[in-house]
């Protein structure tokens, strides 16, 4: 490609133009959706020809108001946060062209929906010990296990899934990343429900599943690298997302300390006041991390951002409860439900108080995100490893 | 929304900085210095302000200075503050810059952006942005009255005092200036007081001072950073070589997590000091916010920062023969000067509409 990636202005000029071409109240949805992908228009820094238009990732934001003022539809990110976080710049990273014309267009659109089949019952924080086994089947490959927590299994069309493909090699080195077809036979999801007392995650069985070999992403044993990437992005889209002042968790209770006075006590506006403080200090800490990733991968310091992420969420969504005092001592509803989307402020305080404790285990714990912080940005030495040399067949399980 | 990252004019203004003050002020030297009589380093000083040109980095050109910004100035600041260098930048080259850049004021604030002379706010070092009550009056061009804790007062050529009827300055030789023995030796305070001192009308109302407090606000944060920063590293480095039970202390969790969040805040403290000067930088109406989050929130980060390099050092920490206490005494008082975080929260509470109980 000759001409520079497009600025400012000119992604601004090409979204007008975009939009005098496609009237948002007159164009199907889908359509508008679909037309914007084609355009570059969908994550501009994405290539060209794949959404985007190889521009800078800092200018997204002011594109998506655009169309935002404009009242162009939504892909709705609510509904597809793996997908749109995690699979797509994974795909992009180490997708065959193939893959990244087949897949990445209707998860932008949001037509065909993504969960992250990681997590097993004996590998969790230790995403390497994973046990589910793929076997080669010719051009084919079957897949055999559990996954768990498996967050809206039940909308997702694909999922992104790590396997054991050789279990004779230490537990890192065994590992091959796929896409998995969540409607293909054998694939079996089951709700798990959580103490919000609905079921947003799963359990996932997989019997026989038979996975072509065109939906290998990147190498036979290269899955431990691509997960890592799948799992930096995880933590940039957690922490690092685009946001104008009190949005989240802090604006609702700064509107609830302005609406209601009687509700205010001396401790209280303090912890009013350090949270909007700490909540600024985040959004600008966000801001400043999305300024430095050009169109690069994120590295390790995405970790800050989620770590200091989850403790103010969970700080901001406790006050909200102590603010409300015997209100919040009610809970809207316990009924096993079913969720379509992940939004941590929506529903009710109490549903949002227990929302938030997942924010500090989902996509890595706390505890593993300083274990990171610590080894990888500060070079402080690492955790003792007993299990570094050893092939996985025979770990202690 | 602002740009928050530096530009590589000023990677390269703060390689030559932090090159300077390696070599003029080692923290032995420092050290050194806080058990001398001199109020700070005057050799320094004369590096910074006049080799490197420093002083005048916010200050246009037609009046004397280098044209650059509060940003350039802001990187200036990070250096200082990492190496607790004792030179009255923050006090001479940005608050009392800016109330004469506020005053239009032109003759003293070319004198200020050569390094030629140090001209200081006569405030207290606690007294938060806002209106401050005038503790000296003027009558017949005759200045009267006594300030409490000023910082770099005895450094001082010039005083900025602020009265009942407007910004006056004041030759320094024609006050009574008295050593404060101060927490933070590196940046000295003195008592000022003031009979029948000749003084010269720079600047009408309060405004000029108003804007001398909030810009040294939301730069504060910038020196909080560097030295947050500094502790980190040193911390860090230490961890790293210490062994106890046969492991780097650095190996141990307990010591890595408190660590990571320490890095986790410091990122923080970046984006929100960068924030600020950027605001201070373009005149941008958020200034009153971004000022007074970045002092609420990096207080707090340079403090811990120092609180845990003295810790995570041991006995060693605790002693003089130490760079830790450096920091720490230096962290403690910048907590306090220009208002406390509290006070900052406090301003928060009428800016963001967040009203008390
Ligand atoms: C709301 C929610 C949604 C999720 N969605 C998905 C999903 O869609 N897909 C998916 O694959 N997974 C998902 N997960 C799973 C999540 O990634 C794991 O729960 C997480 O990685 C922790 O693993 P674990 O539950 O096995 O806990 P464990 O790893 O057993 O951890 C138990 C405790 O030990 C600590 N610990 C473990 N190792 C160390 C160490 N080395 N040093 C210090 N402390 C340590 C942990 O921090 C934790 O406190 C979700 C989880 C939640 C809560």
């Amino acid at each position: 490609m000759s001409t520079a990636p497009p600025d400012a202005d000119e992604l601004s000029r090409r979204v007008e133009e975009f939009l005098a071409a496609h009237d948002p109240s007159a164009t199907e949805p889908l359509e508008f959706l679909r037309a914007r992908f084609d355009a570059g228009l969908a994550w501009v820094h994405y290539p060209e020809g794949l959404g985007g238009l190889g521009a800078p990732r800092a200018l997204q934001p002011a594109v998506d108001r655009l169309f935002a003022k404009a009242g162009a539809p939504t892909n709705h990110p609510e509904r597809n946060g793996i997908g749109l976080g995690m699979a797509a710049p994974t795909i992009l990273a180490f997708g065959t062209e193939e893959q990244k014309r087949r897949f990445l267009r209707p998860l932008w659109t949001g037509e065909e929906l993504w969960c992250q089949l990681f997590s097993e019952p004996g590998a969790g924080s230790d995403l390497a010990a994973l046990a589910t086994r793929a076997v080669r089947d010719g051009d084919r490959w079957i897949v055999n296990g559990q996954k768990v927590w498996t967050s809206m299994a039940h909308e997702a069309r694909w999922a992104i899934l790590v396997t054991r493909t050789d279990p004779d090699v230490p537990k890192h080195r065994g590992m091959t990343y796929f896409v998995c077809d969540m409607t293909a036979p054998g694939v079996e999801v089951r709700p798990l429900r959580q103490i919000t007392g609905e079921a947003e995650f799963n359990e996932v069985f997989l019997t026989d599943v038979a996975i072509p070999d065109e939906h290998r992403l990147g190498d036979v044993g290269q899955g431990w690298q691509v997960s890592t990437t799948t799992l930096m992005n995880e933590r940039v889209a957690i922490g690092g997302a685009a946001a104008p002042r009190e949005s989240g968790m802090i604006g609702v209770v700064a509107g609830l300390w302005r609406d209601r006075p009687e509700l205010r006590t001396p401790g209280l506006h303090d912890a009013v006041l350090r949270a909007w403080v700490e909540t600024e200090a985040a959004r600008l800490t966000g801001e400043r991390l999305r300024q430095q990733l050009t169109a690069g991968q994120p590295g390790p310091e995405g970790s800050g951002a989620k770590l200091a992420f989850a403790k103010l969420n969970q700080e901001v969504s406790g006050l909200e409860l102590e603010l409300l005092g015997d209100e919040g001592l009610r809970y809207d509803d316990w009924t096993m439900r079913r969720p379509t989307e992940v939004d941590f402020t929506r529903r009710s305080p109490g549903y949002r108080y227990l929302r938030a404790k997942g924010n500090s285990i989902e996509g890595g714990t706390s505890e593993i995100l300083r274990n990171i912080i610590a080894e990888r940005v500060l070079g402080l030495p690492g955790e003792i490893r007993v299990d570094k040399d050893v092939a996985w067949k025979d770990l202690p399980k | 929304m602002s740009d928050l990252l530096y530009s590589e004019i000023e990677n390269d203004l703060r390689a030559g900085v932090r090159e300077l003050l390696d070599d003029k002020a080692p923290w032995t030297g420092v050290l050194a210095g806080t058990e001398k009589d001199e109020p700070y380093d005057a050799a320094l000083w004369q590096a910074v302000a006049g080799q490197l040109g420093c002083a005048g980095l916010p200050v246009p050109e037609e009046l004397g200075g280098a044209g650059a910004t509060w940003r350039e100035t802001a990187v200036v600041l990070e250096e200082l503050g990492r190496a607790v260098a004792p030179v009255p930048f923050l006090t001479s080259s940005v608050v009392a810059t800016a109330a004469l850049l506020a005053a239009g004021e032109r003759e003293l604030l070319g004198s200020l952006a050569a390094g030629e002379r140090i001209a200081v706010l006569a405030v207290p070092f606690a007294t938060p942005p806002g209106d401050v009550a005038p503790t000296a009056q003027v009558s017949d061009g005759k200045l009267t009255g006594e300030v409490a804790g000023v910082a770099d007062g005895l450094a001082a050529d010039v005083l900025l005092v602020p009265t009942a009827d407007g910004l006056y300055a004041v030759d320094a030789a024609d006050a009574a200036r008295t050593a404060v023995t101060s927490l933070d030796m590196t940046r000295r305070l003195a008592d000022v007081a003031f009979s029948g001192a000749p003084a010269r009308r720079v600047a009408e109302g309060g405004e000029a001072v108003r804007t001398a407090l909030l810009t040294g606000a939301a730069l504060l944060a910038s020196e909080q950073l560097g030295l947050a920063q500094r502790c980190l590293d040193d911390t860090v480095a230490y961890v790293k070589t210490r062994y106890q039970f046969g492991r780097p202390v650095g190996s141990y969790q307990g010591l890595k997590h408190r660590l990571a969040d320490l890095w986790t805040s410091i990122t923080q403290a970046r984006a929100v000091a960068r924030y600020a000067v950027s605001c201070a930088a373009s005149g941008d109406a958020d200034l009153p916010v971004a000022a007074a989050v970045a002092q609420a929130h990096c207080s707090a980060v340079a403090l811990k920062a120092a609180e845990e390099c003295v810790q995570m050092h041991g006995g060693i920490g605790f002693t003089w023969e130490n760079s830790s206490h450096l920091f720490l005494k230096r962290a403690k008082a910048d907590a306090i000067a220009l208002g406390t975080a509290d006070r900052h929260r406090a301003a928060l509470a009428t800016l963001a509409d967040l009203p008390s109980a």
